[in-house]
């Protein structure tokens, strides 16, 4: 199914929470949605006879060029062979949303990873820490006003 | 220390304590720097919690920080030992972003050199679960004949390990004269000493002893998981990205895909993932006979590189069938010459996620024997 | 068997060493170096291609232990990050002396490609160890490994045991520390 037709499936079961669809080719085409009820929507992705998003490939977390945030599932179906991308935007000032876990197992270091390198949190995750930096880590790497610490344990850690 | 509590253990009142013992960092059976914490009844496993991030390589800091071409050798340096694999699938989707077609000739080698380095990375996989399985013999078979490969390899791009060899557009050098004729020498060895490592290890009474039955992850529960690559194959599910979306000129080639079957034991145990790569590395064998044969020495593998790399803004997710799994590239490109963000989904960082769900309930021995089935390399999983 | 050849028949008694109690010590101990099997990152693939069947490492006297404790040198062999630094401290700390480092690579050397942008990575290993000899590559290739483990016996086959033991002693008396 090509992504516009999810497109249209989703306005029709979700209305105003499907926002718009973007990207263009040769690129990737996404399909923008509202981050609160993310879960039915996923649920409703990988549950549907037609959809059956049953593979998640990635869950990325991205900082905009406006400082906001973004985070983005690309979601593919094993029995089906196709695939869809779909983006939820996030405010700048304490990014947060609904964990995913419970749909895809696989979201669960996904969204740890998310968490750790971007400070984006996932409500309702059963385990909300970091995940590839020590658990005493200061700040969060992949954003882009983020400073390096100078000394981590009495190490120095500039060159 | 939990609660001190008496379990059945067929004779009566033993007391014992629930304990938590930590395997790693340094381990020799954890395949680099991965720290476990097991939680043991005795010696059966009822918890895992697996800690990462000991070679975490601010991977995705440097794509923020790098122009398109200096990322290739950080990206080499995810998964080092599939290092040819791992630039396809970033080259391939930078080639799709700026609309590039690559000459046949280029597609040809990228092929032959992704399935040798996939020979080569099961080489390791087998060779490794050997040795934590107790067999040595094989691990020095199996390298002997990955150093033939490597050879290769070293002659052409000038790495050993890892090579910097893909470029955007094309590569980044043509392949010796006698390209060929080593093609088919490897592929010949290769055969021979798999025929005696199946004999040696893989139907070894003592080898199916102690990997038949054990791990078992149903093909469902891989899907959930996201597992991919010969894992998700071990469970049975015929999934290849190679067969399943055609990428670059796999069309072309006539290959099966080998799943697992238990044939020994159940279907996706430890010993059905392992006969899986075994099987692998004889349909990449006749990948590399077809393109070999296919395959012009003619052209050049130079003309298509582009002198500037300026993608428009645009974003795209492209994906490749690695030997561990299916490895993608998030490239999101802004207009200029440095990357806004490039997300790697590291197949080991999600295979090895699996591990709770599937070593509850064996011995602590079989847990070594799970881990070292699931082949992860430490520089994919932190990144 | 080179000094054997040298000695004429060895079985008639004929042949006599003469060397001082240090050359022999250091002799034996240059030549059975046990080291301790420990990966990082990339180059223990290449550590573990010079431990295989080509390259065969342990044609130098040196066998793989797996626990430090047993161990007389260690070849940190990879980026070490911040997160396994005190790790890394630690093994070294847990091995008997006398003990030696080999820093194989260029990011044990200091901090190689990462070493700008590197927010996790540990800049040399020898911000936190003494490193004895460092083997530059990234990674190196298993010809250069082999030469620096001959550098680091031809090192051992140098050290001053005796003085060395007086010196430490000094310093300890310098300190007012007493041997237990």
């Amino acid at each position: 199914m090509e992504t516009l037709e999810i497109f249209d499936r989703l306005q029709a079961e979700f209305g105003a929470e499907i926002i718009d669809t973007g990207g263009a080719a040769p690129g990737d085409l996404f399909i923008s949605v509202n981050p609160e009820r993310i879960v039915d929507i996923c649920l409703y992705l990988r549950d549907s006879a037609e959809m059956k998003f049953d593979y998640m490939s990635s869950l990325s977390g991205v900082q905009n060029k406006d400082n906001s945030f973004a985070v983005v599932y690309h979601l593919y179906s094993v029995s089906l062979k196709h695939r869809v991308v779909i983006k939820t935007g996030l405010a700048e000032e304490n990014p947060k949303l609904p964990t995913v876990e419970r749909v895809w197992k696989c979201a669960d270091w996904h969204e740890r990873e998310a968490f750790d390198l971007l400070g984006i949190e996932f409500e309702g995750h059963h385990n909300m820490i970091r995940i590839l930096n020590p658990y005493d880590w200061e700040g969060f790497p992949l954003r882009k006003d983020y400073q390096g610490q100078e000394e981590y344990h009495g190490v120095r850690i500039p060159y | 220390m939990a609660e001190r509590k008496t379990i059945e253990l067929g004779y009566e009142g033993v007391p014992t304590d629930r304990m938590r013992m930590n395997v790693g960092p340094q381990h020799p059976s954890t395949h680099g720097v991965l720290r476990l914490e097991v939680e043991l009844e005795g010696e059966i496993v009822t918890d895992v919690i697996p800690h990462i991030g000991y070679l975490h390589r601010c991977f995705e800091k440097y794509a923020e920080k790098m122009t398109y071409l200096q990322l290739i050798p950080y990206i080499d340096r995810l998964d080092y030992i599939s290092s040819m694999n791992s630039e396809w699938p970033y080259v391939m989707g930078m080639e799709k972003l700026l609309d590039i077609t690559v000459p046949e000739k280029v597609e040809y080698i990228r092929v032959i050199f992704a399935e040798l380095n996939r020979i080569a990375n099961h080489q390791i996989a087998v060779a490794t679960f050997g040795i934590d399985a107790g067999a040595f013999t094989p691990f020095l078979f199996l390298f002997r004949d990955r150093e033939m490969i490597i050879t290769l390899f070293e002659a052409a791009s000038g790495g050993r390990l890892l090579y910097n060899y893909f470029r955007i557009g094309g590569l980044s050098g043509d392949v010796p004269p006698t390209f060929k004729e080593d093609c088919l020498s490897i592929v010949k060895q290769v055969r021979n000493t798999n025929k005696e490592v199946m004999d040696l290890l893989i139907y070894n009474k003592i080898f199916v002893e102690r990997t038949a039955n054990v791990g078992i992850l149903p093909a469902d529960v891989a899907i959930n998981y996201g597992v991919s690559g010969p894992m998700l194959r071990g469970s049975g599910l015929d999934f290849d990205l190679r067969k399943a979306e055609p990428y670059s000129i796999y069309d072309r080639f006539d290959f099966n895909i080998p799943v697992g079957k238990g044939e020994v034991g159940t279907v996706g145990d430890c010993w059905d993932r392992n006969v899986v790569r075994m099987y692998e590395m004889e349909e990449s064998c006749r990948i590399v006979e077809q393109a070999v044969a296919q395959m012009s020495m003619e052209g050049d593998v130079l003309e298509t590189i582009p002198k500037k790399i300026r993608p428009k803004a645009n974003e795209i997710y492209c994906r490749a069938e690695n030997p561990k799994g299916e490895l993608g590239f998030y490239i999101i490109s802004d207009g200029t010459a440095i990357p806004w963000r490039v997300k790697a989904r590291g197949t080991s960082f999600v295979n090895l996620s699996v591990i709770p769900e599937i070593s509850k309930g064996y011995m602590m021995a079989d847990l070594i024997l799970i881990l070292g089935s699931i082949d992860i390399v430490l520089g994919e999983v932190d990144r | 068997m080179g000094l054997l050849n040298r000695l004429g028949d060895p079985y008639n008694a004929e042949g006599v060493i003469l060397g001082t109690m240090e050359q022999i010590l250091n002799w034996g101990r240059a030549k059975s170096d046990w080291f301790m099997s420990f990966g990082l990152a990339c180059c223990a693939i290449e550590f573990m291609a010079v431990n295989a069947s080509h390259f065969d490492f342990m044609r130098f006297g040196t066998i793989p232990r797996p626990s430090p404790r047993q161990s007389d040198f260690m070849i940190v062999s990879g980026t070490v990050t911040m997160k396994m630094a005190e790790r890394v401290k630690r093994l070294y700390e847990q091995m008997p002396d006398p003990k030696y480092v080999m820093s194989m690579g260029s990011c044990a050397n200091a901090g190689g490609p990462y070493w700008e942008h590197g927010y996790h990575v540990l800049k040399g290993v020898d911000r936190i160890i003494p490193v004895d000899v460092y083997v530059p590559g990234c990674p190196p290739r298993p010809e250069a490994l082999l030469e620096g483990m001959i550098m680091l016996q031809s090192m051992i086959r140098k050290e001053e045991i005796f003085k060395k033991r007086d010196k430490i002693k000094a310093e300890d008396e310098a300190k007012d520390i007493k041997a237990v």
